[in-house]
């Protein structure tokens, strides 16, 4: 069924495409910009399946990736785990935490759970910058010999490089998948009316529980990955609450509830974030415009560029996912 | 203690501009913080230009924030007050983008300050600062003016109107545009304001707006909406706690502590401690 | 045999207001029980009080012998209950196949979604809606939306339909389509309780109607002995000789 669509095979040639663009020659910058895109990707289509799908609004979303970061650093330094396992137990570990705070704060409703997601960024970066054995507000570095178990520094990197690209298309095949399947018509109908959709038969508790849980998942193990690569992380890199916000503008701009508006949305925002970056006039304006565009497309095209797609061409509603 | 009391009641006055538009118009506003380090350094500007009392140079920043308010209600929030609350959300924080872009461009994110102080008044063995003193009397002013404007006043009442039934107060004949952008307008007014007083308090820079902006957060939480004199009340509280907290917690345990109150209030009173539920 | 549906002391309390005040009524299989009361009476929270959406402040629900009262309202349809809404719930930004769909999925046999979308289309036929598939429910009529809202219901598979005010805001020509629809729904195995002002479709259509007048239940019977109960004519009808004359036209 998944297999049938052209989505999902898009979502593959998307993902060959990265890895085969900077293995050609071995283009390292390259490589780090694509990896900016490929994680910006990554929490964008995770937040549609709050956002777009379900209808509320994870203002704290980044918290998931910071969680995960340190978790697998953690892992990783200090108990010597295997990278790509510990980020496992990180997706695990930040997800079951989501569930147990998802039942709390799913309970509010709009703008409320807005602030509750907010409330539980801003404490659980409170709480980090007070907890001893991940470093307080300093934070925690990696040990050169987590790179060595994979051979070495650089190879390590593009390895990382990998399975971050893996998250990417699993992130894509997720929602495209959550998109088609009956679960995700459940979602949909909470997103519509949640009343309604409770007297249709939906569970809404344990579905949104789900949701949220499930949107954990891949931006932990994604934070897994970067922060390894990066080498170190501290409170405030790793729960920028800018990232969460972007992370929406991105999904605004490309069209939410789309699987292809959140990947476009976030490869549109990281090439203007970067043109305006290297731009020397315009990189203090870079803030301004960011919010005039986010202003422009919430007065004028509130479903982004693929909602403004839909409505020049009836027909791709059921085409473009 | 008492410091912390009286630096809560400008918690209160900032807190008192998010929850006045919250529940007059079911708008969130995030650019709440970004208008409040407008208010730091529109003081900074008028004391540097009038070498006056600060807290007479207030009525201005009032008044320039009901305009600046009533500007930013006609560009970003009358198109989206119907629609989901998401859209205001968006619209509001995308202004409040621009603000602080503009605002980083212009001052850089050096400290300003403004350098005003009243002489303190000593009670026994404990010092009040003058500066907080004139600050918590001024909110309280501030708070009371409102309060009475509220109940009192055909342009108050009006507004009530208009945040209890739209329509009603529509088909009784209040032009409610224009209601809801003048109570913008006086919920920006009030940020602004609140802003001036911190600038006499303590340092600041275009990104100082944050930190009370979430404060604002938590107070109109705990005090629930639309409710001037909550507000205030509920500020004090704050600064009380933190006040009371201070001498025996580290200080980077407050923001945690802030924080899951916050979450658990929400979770525990959608009403809030003595407010009104939001549609 | 037992009764599909039996209610008994049912209360609900808002504050200070006893929107209903100790209902007792039954439903019996493959019969539509009408529901007609003053504005205010308590018809739609009793409804919401049978379907779960509010909880009962005492008394009994008994469904096909099982008690559902305090079940949540996603249990009360699986369990073979589903209801419209007197003021449309449609869900918006999805086609109108897909609004049936979510009927289907989550109904009475919470069927995956290939099956569903093939009931979707089948239920949609029935109400004479096989054409506008895939039109965005927003865009649809008003009568639309109603014909929607008893789709959606009726793709649930209920053994008992609840239907709130079906009629409102319809014109004559929808009025007799929807009062056609309804007695089709019956005839193919499905009960009807139906909260009804349009007092001609209440007495043509109902085996035997309910009257609830503020949140007390003033009588219960046959069309023909209710309107002739003087508590009711007093409290809603108003006209002594009504009986005859809506049933006469038929």
């Amino acid at each position: 069924m998944i297999l049938k669509r052209p989505s999902f095979w898009l979502i593959l040639i998307l993902s060959g495409i990265f890895i085969y663009l900077p293995l050609r020659g071995q283009n390292v910058p390259l490589r780090e910009d694509l990896v900016l895109v490929a994680v910006a990707i990554i929490l964008s289509s995770n937040l549609n399946l709050m956002i777009g799908y379900t209808g509320y609004v994870n203002f704290g979303h980044i918290v998931f990736y910071g969680l995960g970061g340190y978790i697998g650093l953690y892992l990783t330094t200090v108990r010597g785990w295997n990278l790509v396992v510990a980020a496992f137990a990180a997706g695990v570990g930040v997800s079951f935490l989501a569930l147990l705070f998802g039942l709390g704060i799913l309970r509010l409703r709009g703008a409320y759970f807005a602030l509750a997601t907010i409330g539980v960024l801003e404490a659980v970066q409170a709480f980090v910058m007070n907890f001893n054995p991940w470093g307080r507000s300093t934070g925690m570095y990696l040990s050169f010999q987590s790179y060595q178990s994979w051979g070495g520094a650089m190879r390590a990197l593009w390895i990382d490089y990998y399975l971050i690209i893996g998250v990417m298309a699993a992130s894509l095949v997720l929602s495209l998948g959550i998109k088609i399947s009956k679960f995700g018509l459940g979602l949909f109908a909470i997103r519509e009316n949640e009343d309604a959709a409770a007297v249709l038969g939906v569970n809404t508790t344990v579905y949104k529980a789900i949701v949220y849980s499930v949107s954990a998942f891949l931006p932990a193990m994604a934070g897994a990955f970067m922060f390894f690569k990066n080498g170190m992380i501290d409170p405030f890199v790793a729960f920028e609450f800018m990232l969460s916000l972007e992370g929406i503008v991105m999904l605004m701009l490309g069209g939410q509830g789309s699987v292809t508006g959140a990947a476009l949305g976030a490869g549109m925002y990281e090439w203007l974030r970067s043109y305006l970056l290297t731009s020397p006039k315009l990189s203090d304006f870079q803030l301004v415009i960011a919010g005039g565009l986010l202003l422009v497309v919430v007065l004028f095209a509130p479903g982004g560029l693929i909602g403004w797609v839909y409505r020049l061409v009836p027909r791709s509603r059921g085409v473009i996912e | 203690m008492i410091d912390g009391l009286l630096v809560g009641s400008v918690y209160g006055l900032a807190a008192m501009g998010l929850s006045l538009i919250w529940g007059v118009m079911n708008v969130i506003n995030l650019t709440h913080g970004a208008m409040i380090a407008l208010g730091m350094f529109g003081m900074y500007i008028l004391f540097g230009a009038i070498t006056g009392h600060p807290y007479l140079l207030l009525v201005p920043e009032l008044g320039a924030g009901l305009l600046l308010g009533i500007v930013v209600y006609w560009i970003a929030i009358h198109w989206v007050i119907g629609r989901p609350m998401l859209m205001s959300l968006l619209s509001t924080f995308a202004v409040n983008m621009m603000i602080i872009g503009i605002g980083t461009a212009v001052w850089t994110t050096s400290p300003y300050n403004v350098n005003f102080n009243l002489p303190g008044i000593s009670i026994g063995s404990y010092t009040f600062t003058g500066n907080h003193i004139a600050a918590a009397v001024a909110a309280i002013v501030i708070a009371l003016a409102l309060d009475l404007f509220l109940k009192r006043t055909r342009p108050g009442k009006a507004i009530r109107a208009v945040s209890d039934n739209r329509e009603a107060a529509e088909l009784m004949g209040i032009s409610s545009t224009m209601v809801l952008s003048v109570a913008f307008g006086i919920g920006i007014a009030l940020a602004v304001a609140s802003g001036a007083l911190v600038s006499t308090l303590f340092p600041f820079t275009i990104l100082s707006g944050g930190v009370y902006q979430l404060k604002s957060f938590v107070v109109t939480v705990l005090a629930g909406l639309g409710k001037p004199l909550g507000a205030l009340a509920a500020g004090v509280l704050l600064g009380l706690l933190e006040g009371v907290v201070t001498p025996f917690i580290a200080a980077s345990w407050i923001p945690l502590i802030e924080f899951s109150l916050f979450v658990v209030v929400l979770v525990a009173f959608p009403r809030g401690i003595f407010g009104k539920v939001a549609a | 045999m037992t009764p599909l549906l039996e209610v008994k002391n049912v209360s609900k309390r808002f504050g200070g207001l006893l929107a209903v005040s100790d209902v007792s009524f039954t439903l019996n299989q493959g019969e539509i029980l009408g529901l007609i009361g003053p504005n205010g009476a308590g018809k739609t929270t009793l409804f919401n009080v049978v379907n779960g959406v509010y909880k009962s402040d005492g008394g009994s629900i008994r469904f096909e012998g099982h008690d559902i009262a305090g079940e949540l309202p996603h249990r009360v349809v699986h369990l073979g209950l589903a209801r419209t809404h007197q003021i449309v719930q449609p869900l918006n930004e999805m086609t109108v196949e897909d609004n049936v769909t979510v009927g289907a999925c989550f109904g009475r046999e919470y069927l995956g979604l290939g099956a569903a979308r093939a009931v979707a289309r089948e239920v949609l036929e029935q109400v004479g809606m096989g054409t506008r598939g895939k039109l965005l429910a927003r865009s649809l009529t008003i009568a639309g939306k109603k014909r929607l809202e008893v789709a959606r219901a009726l793709a649930a598979k209920p053994k008992l339909l609840l239907l709130d005010e079906v009629l409102a805001g319809l014109n004559p020509t929808e009025i007799a389509q929807m009062i056609e629809l309804v007695r089709t729904i019956r005839d193919r195995g499905v009960s009807v309780f139906m909260i009804e002002h349009l007092m001609q479709a209440v007495m043509n259509l109902s085996d035997r109607i309910v009257v609830l007048n503020f949140g007390q239940k003033l009588a219960e019977g046959r069309p023909e002995e209710v309107a002739r109960d003087p508590q009711v004519i007093e409290a809603y009808l108003g006209d002594p000789n009504i009986a005859e004359k809506l049933t006469d036209r038929n």
